[in-house]
């Protein structure tokens, strides 16, 4: 036995390292289950799938990559945080700010948005592969409707992000997007049947998501906290119910 | 062969099947490690590689600093919403922006609920659905993707229409000569305008759903109406004849510049 062999051992059979690692790396069996079933995040698989649930010419791999882009958007959001703030006065310099003099602040930027774009054409394309597999079908009937308010999570994600830049695209995109916030039936200034409720441009269903009568700074605050803290745990939360489903019904497949 | 007492069986009794009946319907499993973990990691690299090379290659917008007192023409929603946006030339805001935004939602979630086709569950098949996915195309890239190309790249100022290869003058003048359908066939006064605008779009619904019927009963029997049910038929009906509804309102609009099919002083349709 070589001395370099001795000294592995000595290692791997450390009491430090066995409580680490649980299993060797050796091509058996058994290792191939453990690999997935002892590592918290490969265990979102089920540690067997059927064949053709591994080919990309099935799944196109969409939903994976939707929840890449998510991953990726967390990881790229992070930075951009620590040196963006929702302020009116500072937003706008802050992004300049990030875009010139931050290392790598440009490419976090564009990461951020290219990824989020990214992730609503992944998300769409996944529903339309579910669809024309037929996916949704017993059993699997609620996890679409899951993967639905996903899919509409998804839409918010992007939708409260686009006004963080504070620019003329960010501010107006979003007053078009939310406009018909008050054309909402009974509930918003100008929707039908307005009288009812006596609603006004200070008090209806646009004021409650912008936090005043337009696009103001309250806006910017609120976007940036629904963008940042709550839309993502509320998408974190139903991703985990997405893939547990899938990990209990097990990938849609021809009869056997 | 193998001896193992089959489900079906009564208690006890033990019946003949094969290996690969015996070993139940898991026997085309692979390990997920390495075969399924090893495409999805070289699908992140690729994907991941191809971001960032994009992110190098094209900055993210940012325009001149937000000011609420300078519009620009147009102000369009983002790119994703520009199917919504362009339905407002078609519809009031409640309708193209609130309702049907809500119809397509919950239109998507009811999908596995009102399909009860068994077949075509886990493989790619048009000939065994052809139903469901035609409507499935025609509401996904007819409606949806279409309507958001159209908005992205050929609305302009004022949110006409714009082919790619003319310039966007902000000047454009469109003459706006729309008139709602009951006016268009010569009704002038607007208490029966309204009242024939409200039997139009009532009778649209009622003709509807007993046309769509007749067309499931003809198409694949009564014994299928039967297991379908009425809550199903009436739901799937009410979503489709929408649909068809927008499509219509849009050919109306395009082809006979007719503004709303009922005008009244509270909802317009």
């Amino acid at each position: 036995m070589s001395w370099w062999q001795e000294v592995k051992d000595q290692i791997t059979e450390s009491q430090v390292w066995t409580s680490i690692f649980r299993h060797g790396y050796d091509d058996t069996p058994r290792n191939r289950v453990l690999m997935v079933s002892g590592n918290v995040w490969l265990h979102l698989h089920p540690s067997k799938v059927r064949r053709h649930a591994t080919r990309m010419r099935f799944t196109w791999c969409m939903g994976g990559i939707t929840f890449l882009m998510f991953l990726v958007t967390v990881v790229t959001g992070v930075y951009l945080m620590f040196y963006y703030r929702p302020v009116a006065q500072y937003a706008y310099a802050d992004m300049k700010y990030l875009e010139f003099d931050m290392p790598f602040g440009m490419l976090m930027r564009n990461m951020h948005r290219w990824a989020a774009h990214g992730m609503v054409i992944a998300v769409w394309l996944h529903m339309f592969r579910v669809f024309l597999t037929g996916s949704y079908k017993p059993p699997r009937e609620f996890n679409w409707v899951v993967g639905v308010i996903l899919l509409v999570l998804t839409l918010l994600l992007s939708f409260t992000g686009y006004l963080l830049p504070w620019d003329q695209l960010a501010i107006w995109a979003v007053t078009v997007g939310s406009n018909m916030g008050r054309a909402t039936p009974v509930l918003g200034h100008e929707g039908p049947f307005k009288e009812l409720l006596g609603v006004n441009p200070l008090y209806d269903a646009r004021a409650f998501i912008f936090g005043g009568g337009e696009v103001g700074p309250h806006t910017l605050l609120r976007f940036y906290i629904l963008h940042c803290v709550f839309i993502p745990l509320v998408t974190s939360l139903f991703l985990a119910v997405h893939f547990w489903r899938i990990r209990r019904d097990g990938f849609s497949g021809p009869a056997l | 062969m193998a001896t193992v007492s089959s489900p079906g069986s009564p208690a006890g009794k033990r019946v003949e099947v094969s290996i690969k009946k015996a070993m139940g319907p898991g026997d085309d499993k692979v390990h997920t490690w390495p075969h399924l973990v090893r495409a999805e990691f070289l699908c992140s690299v690729l994907v991941l590689f191809g971001l960032m090379v994009w992110a190098l290659l094209v900055n993210a917008p940012l325009e001149e600093p937000a000011n609420p007192s300078r519009t620009p023409n147009p102000s369009k929603a983002p790119w994703y919403f520009l199917g919504l946006q362009e339905m407002l030339v078609f519809f009031d805001p409640w309708h193209a922006g609130v309702v049907l935004p809500s119809l397509i939602i919950v239109g998507l979630m009811v999908i596995p609920y009102i399909d009860i086709n068994p077949k075509g569950n886990g493989y790619y098949t048009f000939r065994e659905r052809k139903w469901e996915i035609l409507t499935f195309f025609l509401g996904f890239h007819v409606l949806w993707i279409s309507l958001i190309v159209i908005g992205t790249l050929l609305r302009g100022p004022g949110w006409n229409w714009f082919w790619p290869w003319e310039y966007w003058d902000p000047h454009k003048v469109e003459a706006l000569t729309s008139v709602n359908l009951p006016y268009l066939l010569g009704i002038r006064d607007y208490f029966w305008a309204a009242i024939f605008g409200l039997v139009a779009i009532l009778g649209f619904f009622v003709v509807g759903t007993i046309a769509m019927y007749a067309w499931v009963i003809w198409l694949k029997g009564s014994e299928f109406m039967e297991r379908w049910g009425a809550v199903r038929f009436g739901i799937t009906s009410f979503l489709f004849l929408n649909m068809v509804a927008v499509v219509i309102k849009m050919l109306m609009r395009h082809m006979f510049n007719i503004k709303y099919v009922m005008e009244t002083p509270w909802i317009n349709v």
